[in-house]
């Protein structure tokens, strides 16, 4: 067993868990997407793209870009919260919070492909 | 190829993985303590905490020691104790990353990274051919300082990084890619522009016969349209390199045999060709005459062999003694065993009636006390003496042998001439066939115009890309050009230029010294020996319409091309 591979493994799928936990629920209803899951979300995927840094390997490529887009979609989602709450004073509308939820879930999309290039990679390891 | 740029920059994200996931993590901690803690009003009453985004915007200022005190309100106990840590997370944080990018940027990876990035940029904008040159020894060096005199341009790989370093500091007109690594690994010679459209030759001139095997054979499989010239010292290297096809594999130690025999034949045929194969602008060498009779060869390794057996082909089978100290079967010819350093095995050999010695043994001192304890002995000897390091060259230029041989030297000559004129090993061969008469009208005819120092030989092709002007001429029919023409100054017809014409190919047939009055045909080929500034001016008559003009006729056309169009 290789503890650096447990440690990519775990951020992946922490990443990806998060990102599911914020997106699930109505996606017009501020009460069930908290702050803090969003947060944790981002934090977490950052790190997930920091330790895929230095693969040469196509696929690692791939696993690079797809943590790349995550990390955009997130950060895109905190800045519309942002923007919403402190610039415009809106407070989260539905629409504002379907836009937010919207743009996680198309991280959350880019993060199932990471998960399944990270089980592909490891089925194709010959024993 | 792009993987050397792309590994350039997956090095420094790998190394920097660490420091990055610590600033972030000391990043996410403060935003989310900060979040958390309730602050407080002007009035003392509680409020609740920051939102992310002006903890975001605090710790951004903060933890980059900006210190932008903007946040309205006066922190709470709670938040101030907070902060505390976190200015002193953020500020370990950043040092850690600033100490790791130092690191990084002494880092010997990264560096020899970055010197393989710029020689292979240098490489590939190279626009004029080249060589690559492996291996800068005492050999490599002098081939580069030739070549960049010559204008050629060249890549140099070497193993060692002290010769590099002296290339950089040293006198070159041309900027010249070089790279600290081994030619014996294919991606390396690949790096050095293997298989860029512009590169010409390979030269394999490292201090080993192995490595020079390896390039060669590296050389003839990846891009087999390129010439090799490699260097061999033992015969079995040679005979290797010459079953996969090397184009010229240099050999100095038969190399000299040659030479030393060319020279007991004829001083002048010998002169001749010294004097068209040593490095231009040095000086002319001085004829010699090793003597017929009976000679003394010390050290029986490669070159005391070669040199034997050029003695036997020349009929002196019977004079020769060989003195070695390993006990060697030297083919019947007579020998004893002994380093010959001393004065008792020279006596035995018969060094009072010997005409010559060959001090062959690969140890300098040792040949050095061979042919000083020879000389005492028989003070008329001709003493041809083996040099190995240049290092010695100050003992070798002291004790003044009649010939010394420096094999670097030999070596380097022999791959300069084949490289800047590839028809001289013809032209030599020739040479070597001529009486000594013929010999002495040549250099009769060669040395004044070189005034004392070796002079420049170069190859002219008459055809329609390297002389346009002349062969646009030679094209109208009432023209007759003779070779005279590029003989002859463009400033003044009247006085002619300081070259010499040594040999001309047509069709395959050769003709030795052509004659002034000759008609040049398209496909010529001519071998010269002047000068460098008459070299110059030829090329200008060659490609110049108005220059050729003048020479031909006397008559001084001026105008572009246009505008005689436009006149007629």
């Amino acid at each position: 067993m290789n503890l650096e591979k447990v440690v990519f493994g775990f951020f992946i799928l922490l990443a990806a868990t998060l990102n599911f936990g914020f997106f699930i629920g109505d996606i017009a209803r501020p009460e069930l997407h908290h702050v803090y899951e969003l947060f944790a979300a981002i934090v977490v995927n950052l790190i997930a793209t920091t330790l895929k840094f230095g693969d040469r390997t196509q696929i690692g490529a791939i696993h690079l870009a797809t943590s790349l887009v995550a990390d955009l979609q997130l950060i895109a989602a905190a800045i519309t919260w942002g923007v919403a709450v402190h610039v415009m004073q809106v407070g989260m509308t539905p629409e504002i919070t379907a836009s937010v939820v919207s743009l996680s879930g198309g991280a959350l999309f880019a993060n199932v492909v990471s998960v399944i290039l990270l089980i592909a990679e490891t089925l194709m390891m010959r024993r | 190829m792009r993987i050397v740029n792309d590994s350039l920059l997956f090095l420094v994200l790998r190394r920097m993985r660490i420091p990055l996931i610590v600033m972030i993590l000391i990043y996410a901690i403060s935003i989310f303590g900060l979040v958390l803690i309730p602050g407080i009003d002007a009035a003392g009453q509680p409020t609740a905490p920051m939102s992310f985004f002006d903890a975001f915007y605090f710790i951004s200022y903060t933890a980059t020691t900006i210190g932008f005190g903007e946040i309205p309100n006066a922190f709470s106990y709670g938040q101030r104790f907070w902060v505390t840590v976190c200015i002193y997370l953020t500020v370990i944080g950043w040092t850690y990353a600033i100490l790791s990018i130092l690191a990084l940027l002494k880092d010997e990876g990264l560096h020899s990274a970055l010197a393989r990035t710029r020689f292979h940029r240098k490489v590939k904008n190279l626009s004029e051919p080249f060589c690559i040159i492996c291996g800068l020894g005492e050999t490599g060096g002098l081939i580069s300082k030739t070549l960049d005199q010559v204008q050629m341009r060249f890549v140099v790989l070497d193993t060692r990084a002290e010769p590099l370093q002296e290339l950089e500091l040293g006198d070159y007109q041309a900027d010249i890619p070089a790279l600290h690594a081994d030619a014996q690994i294919p991606g390396t010679l690949l790096l050095a522009g293997l298989k860029h459209p512009h590169c010409k030759a390979v030269l394999a001139v490292t201090n080993s016969d192995e490595a020079n095997l390896a390039i060669a054979m590296t050389v003839r499989l990846l891009n087999p349209s390129i010439p090799i010239i490699a260097r061999a010292e033992h015969a079995a290297t040679a005979a290797n390199l010459n079953s996969f096809g090397t184009n010229f594999v240099v050999d100095p130690y038969a190399l000299y045999a040659r030479r030393l025999g060319l020279a007991m034949r004829s001083p002048a045929c010998y002169q001749l060709v010294e004097c068209l194969t040593r490095v231009p602008g040095s000086p002319i060498p001085e004829p010699h005459q090793p003597p017929f009779g009976k000679w003394i060869i010390c050290g029986y390794g490669h070159f005391g062999r070669a040199i034997v057996n050029h003695l036997d082909s020349m009929g002196l089978h019977d004079n020769i003694h060989i003195i070695d100290p390993r006990p060697t079967s030297p083919d019947d010819h007579l020998s004893i065993v002994s380093a010959g350093t001393d004065a008792n095995p020279l006596i035995d050999a018969g060094i009072k009636d010997a005409v010559g010695l060959v001090a062959a043994s690969d140890n300098d001192i040792n040949n050095l006390s061979i042919a000083i304890t020879a000389r005492e002995l028989n003070p008329d000897l001709f003493i041809v003496m083996r040099q190995s390091s240049s290092g010695n060259s100050a003992l070798f230029e002291a004790f003044d042998a009649n010939l010394t041989m420096v094999t670097t030297q030999t070596v380097a000559h022999a791959c300069l001439s084949y490289l800047t004129t590839p028809m001289l090993s013809r032209f030599i061969r020739e040479v070597e066939k001529q009486s000594s008469d013929w010999a002495e009208s040549v250099l009769a005819n060669l040395l004044p115009i070189c005034s004392g120092r070796v002079p420049y030989v170069w190859t002219t092709r008459i055809n329609r890309v390297k002389t346009p002007s002349l062969t646009q001429k030679m094209l109208q029919p009432e023209h007759h050009v003779p070779l005279s023409v590029l003989m002859t100054s463009n400033r003044n017809r009247t006085q002619s230029l300081k070259v010499q014409p040594l040999m001309l190919e047509r069709a395959g047939q050769i003709t030795l010294c052509p004659d002034a009055s000759m008609a040049l045909q398209t496909g010529d080929k001519i071998i010269w020996a002047g000068s460098r500034e008459a070299w110059s001016e030829q090329k200008l008559t060659t490609h110049y319409t108005n220059a050729l003009d003048y020479v031909l006729t006397g008559q001084v056309s001026s105008g572009s091309w246009l505008g005689k169009y436009l006149h007629s």
